[in-house]
């Protein structure tokens, strides 16, 4: 009876079989699509915590800049560099929204871009990521802004500083960021379009050389502190008042400049880590070799010449840090460092032009040599993220050299000549420096009515 | 033997400083002061409150000179502090009664210098 029941219900089977079968297997599929999609989706979450990690490590850089301005310059102007590091960050954030970030990211004509004002038309479809995308490119642009106050430290009327520091975050900035970075939203440059496209990867050129000489615009047409150069044209010093917070000020660049270099990848996976050795090596590299060449040449070893020697070799892996090896990044650094310290003494002695804090040797000129040595270094077919290596010292001629060389060139032509106009006009309007006597009595008192040092006896013979 | 006191402005130290020394006149003792004379001071604002400040900062030199260098130290400090303006400061010429020199012991013009 069991059996005839069984062999009955069995013939069944395989029908049966067939049908669940039927059912299961789209089921199976459509979970591996949807698991592929969840994926994709986290994979750009984490994007996107990662770029605003970064971006919030870049927004401390300003904390840095301030601490270095303030501890390079004398107590009786800490309240008006306070200000100057506070304002260019402000306005720079309206004005980079407003103006700059469409200018700098839209849809391009090659020159510049004409959408995306106030992310207009970038929101909607992947909205997430340009929120992202914009707080991240902020807060370069603020790094951009914030370079020139160092320079022009100690003798520039506050108003003229406001409106410089809106002009360079919507036009001077962005408009050379629009030529070497505009892909990477919805514009295009010429720079990043040459036969062999320009390479700065995190803004060597981009933000600090652009800013580096633009500080050098506006220190000439300044002009140098009262008693910086006596009347027969020698160097005196003025000694910062604080190299405590000097030395605060940079490490805590330092430690920004993880965000700004990791940062640029804007992916979150392996290459930060690769990208914070670099970036490493070059600062402490850097740190030394300048140390050793003030050590050399002034027979002690100067702590501010090595602060600012951290500071090239940071500003010059800049450029490279994704795309050289990390005993590539060394020596970028290395050489910055000792770039740095025979920069600002040229800067200083022969072409007496008075810079307080080095801003025109850290940025400017170890900015111009990082973007530069991508040339020499890029080794994109040893670290396996290309086809060929780049740099000429890895067998990949000139070309990207003279690609770099080209970018170096209109960085300069563009941030330095527009510099000059703009501080030119600004002088030429509301007047770009105080009068001596508010120099000499500082600039806390005479621009905002406050001192830094309330109840501190300033001992000032200047 | 007389002690000479200037307070002059802080800016001046340097250029001072600069005539004492083609004056021949190297020892010097400089502080920090603050004070006021004629020259009225300024305000200040803190978080919406003005207040005055009228003790303003100066620089104060005391030179410890025989007789014979008292005019040339005079006429050295002027000219290195003098602008013109209200605030370029003041000089007081003192007695000193006794002067010795701690390392060797001198006593009196010796000790000065």
């Amino acid at each position: 009876m069991l059996k005839e029941k069984i062999v009955r219900w069995g013939r069944w089977a395989p029908i049966a079989a067939l049908m669940v079968a039927m059912f299961a297997l789209p089921v199976y599929a459509g979970d591996a699509a949807a698991s592929a999609k969840a994926l994709e989706k986290l994979q750009t979450n984490l994007n996107i915590v990662w770029t605003c990690v970064a971006a919030f490590l870049v927004f401390f850089m300003q904390a840095g800049f301030a601490m270095v301005e303030a501890g390079f310059t004398r107590a009786k102007n800490s309240v008006n560099i306070i200000m100057k590091n506070l304002m260019d960050f402000s306005i720079g954030s309206l004005a980079f929204f407003l103006i700059g970030f469409g200018l700098m990211f839209g849809k391009s004509n090659g020159l510049f871009g004409t959408s995306d004002f106030l992310l207009s038309g970038t929101l909607g479809d992947g909205e997430h990521w340009n929120y992202t995308f914009l707080i991240f490119q902020t807060v370069f642009a603020g790094t951009a802004a914030t370079i020139v106050s160092g320079a022009m430290a100690g003798r520039t009327k506050f108003k003229a500083y406001l409106v410089y520091s809106t002009f360079i975050c919507a036009l001077i900035y962005p408009i050379f960021g629009s030529w070497a970075w505009g892909g990477l939203l919805n514009g295009g440059g010429w720079l990043e379009n040459l036969k062999t496209p320009f390479c700065d990867f995190a803004g060597s050129t981009v933000v600090h050389s652009i800013g580096g000489w633009l500080a050098l615009a506006g220190a000439i047409v300044l002009g140098p502190r009262i008693g910086k150069y006596d009347k027969s044209g020698n160097s005196q010093a003025i000694p910062g008042h604080n190299i405590n917070l000097a030395a605060l000020g940079v490490f805590i660049l330092w430690f920004g400049w993880f965000g700004f270099n990791p940062g640029s990848t804007t992916v979150g996976n392996g290459e930060i880590g690769r990208v914070a050795v670099t970036t490493n090596l070059a600062a402490a590299a850097g740190a030394i070799a300048a140390m050793i060449t003030s050590w050399m040449m002034f027979k002690k070893p100067d702590v501010s010449m090595a602060l600012n020697g951290a500071l090239a070799g940071l500003v010059s892996i800049t450029a490279p840090s994704y795309t050289v090896t990390p005993f590539g990044s060394i020596w970028i650094g290395l050489i910055g460092g000792i770039l740095v310290v025979l920069s600002v003494v040229f800067i200083d002695k022969v072409l007496k032009i008075d810079d307080p804090v080095g801003a025109v040797s850290v940025h400017g000129v170890c900015g111009a040599w990082g973007t530069l040595s991508c040339g020499l270094f890029n080794a994109e077919k040893v670290l396996g993220i290309g086809e060929t290596n780049g740099g000429l010292f890895y067998g990949g001629g000139f070309s990207q050299l003279v690609s770099q060389f080209i970018g170096v060139g209109a960085g300069f032509l563009w941030a330095f000549i527009t510099g000059l106009i703009l501080f030119n006009l600004i002088k030429t309007t509301i007047g770009i420096r105080v009068t001596p006597e508010e120099e000499l009595r500082g600039l806390d008192i005479s621009e905002h009515g406050m001192e830094a040092y309330a109840g501190f006896q300033i001992f000032t013979n200047e | 033997m007389k002690l000479i006191v200037a307070m002059i402005q802080p800016h001046k130290l340097p250029d001072v400083k600069k005539e004492l020394f083609n004056a021949e006149i190297h020892k010097m003792t400089v502080t920090n002061v603050l004070g006021c004379g004629q020259q009225r001071g300024y305000s200040e604002t803190y978080r919406g409150v003005m207040h005055e400040v009228n003790l303003l900062k100066k620089v104060r030199l005391e030179i410890a000179v025989n007789e014979d260098f008292v005019d040339a130290t005079i006429k050295a400090l002027i000219k290195g502090a003098k602008t013109g303006n209200i605030g370029d400061g003041k000089i007081f010429v003192l007695d000193i009664l006794r002067c010795l020199r701690i390392r060797t012991g001198e006593e009196g013009e010796d000790a000065i210098g």
